[in-house]
């Protein structure tokens, strides 16, 4: 168990923290998915890999996490609403710097699209294994990423940022 | 300018474009990836939506990683939960699996891609897993019931066991690379050891030390091995 929390907390946790977006309740939730995987050693099957696996269950654990917490829903406008220490797009135009407005819109996607985002991009989870993470159809996958990039696409643009596309 | 912005982002995606982030991040089959290739060579607008993925696959990595790690606390209350937890009896095979798939959990997914030959080495694995069964139950002693002379004609079949290494296949190692190793050395994986070093058994006959450590020394130069000690 050692072995594999020392490879995958991190990862774990950063996805959680990502759809969570509180650090204690990240923290609290990778202990809860690797206890989880201690009791369900035995269930999984390998048929896929041991970090496709944590993820689904990490994103289970945060989505119920989040349905505890009243005062948070899992629509955009909810997810957008959430305070975010960070600037917000319009003063990250405002400094000129596109990395910057990037990583600033990326954090205000809303959690269905911040969590596609993550998967492929950090991840680096293959359209199967989103779908299996996510446990929606791989053709729902792809245009899912299809439409949190245009979103983001659309937040950029909002704040005034250029990057020839579209 | 505008009104063909709108334009881009008002329509029906095709799918090479949906397949764009998936190209960027190296995670698409050998197939896909090469229509990818072709459909960017003869166009420039698609190559444009490429680049900008190209900035968002960076800034996601950028982004999560400067999300920090938890700290110790989480593992702390994980192992309190874990120590709390009514004692199991250990199901090993199960264990053995885990770890050979934690394994290659851990290759990058490029290296994953090749998911196929992934099916033929847990075969391989099966396969090591029944000769190491067969091997225990053939362990102890045996005597022929026809030779009577004053010397004992007994052998130990449990003292001559077959050569064995503890080895560690370098990071980068692609499982048909692993594949070739196995048959090169007439090898068997037969246990998975802790941080992915996995017990291998050699040939069918016993070796001398000399021979042990020549093969030893020839596995480690194997640029698909990190590691290789001998083992019981």
């Amino acid at each position: 168990m050692q072995v594999l929390y020392g490879r995958h907390h991190v990862r774990v946790f950063r996805f959680g923290l990502r759809l969570v977006r509180n650090e204690q309740v990240a923290e609290d939730l990778i202990s809860e998915v690797f206890l989880d995987v201690w009791r369900q050693a035995g269930k999984f099957e390998g048929r896929s890999a041991v970090s496709t696996w944590l993820l689904a269950i990490t994103r289970f654990k945060a989505l119920s996490a989040l349905r505890r917490r009243k005062d948070v829903e899992l629509d955009d406008e909810a997810a957008n609403a959430i305070e975010d220490t960070s600037d917000d797009p319009e003063v990250a135009a405002q400094k000129k710097d596109t990395s910057e407005a990037l990583r600033t819109c990326l954090t205000a996607l809303s959690a269905e699209h911040r969590e596609i985002v993550d998967l492929v991009y950090y991840h680096e989870k293959s359209v199967e294994e989103v779908a299996e993470i996510v446990g929606i159809p791989e053709n729902t996958v792809k245009t899912r990423l299809f439409y949190a990039r245009k979103k983001l696409a659309e937040l950029l643009k909002a704040a005034g940022v250029e990057r020839g596309w579209p | 300018m505008m009104a063909t912005s709108n334009k881009i982002l008002e329509r029906e995606p095709s799918e090479i474009e949906m397949l764009l982030p998936w190209h960027a991040a190296g995670t698409l089959n050998a197939r896909d990836s090469r229509r990818v290739d072709d459909a960017l060579a003869r166009d420039p607008e698609l190559a444009r939506q490429y680049a900008a993925i190209r900035e968002e696959y960076a800034e996601t990595i950028h982004l999560n990683e400067s999300l920090g790690a938890p700290s110790a606390r989480a593992m702390q209350k994980l192992f309190a939960a874990i120590d709390a937890e009514p004692v199991r009896r250990p199901q090993a095979s199960l264990n053995i699996a885990a770890r050979f798939t934690g394994f290659f959990a851990s290759l990058s997914p490029r290296t994953l891609a090749w998911s196929a030959s992934l099916g033929a080495v847990l075969l391989l694995l099966q396969a090591g897993l029944i000769g190491a069964v067969l091997t225990n139950k053939q362990s102890g002693s045996f005597e022929t019931a026809s030779l009577s002379n004053n010397e004992s004609i007994t052998r130990d079949l449990g003292a001559a066991t077959l050569p064995r290494a503890l080895v560690r296949f370098a990071p980068d190692a692609r499982v048909a690379d692993i594949t070739a190793l196995l048959d090169k050395y007439q090898a068997s994986i037969i246990d998975g050891g802790k941080g992915g070093v996995f017990r291998l058994q050699f040939g069918n006959r016993t070796m001398t030390k000399g021979e042990v450590a020549d093969l030893l020394g020839r596995l480690q130069s194997e640029k698909t091995v990190s590691l290789a000690v001998a083992a019981q």
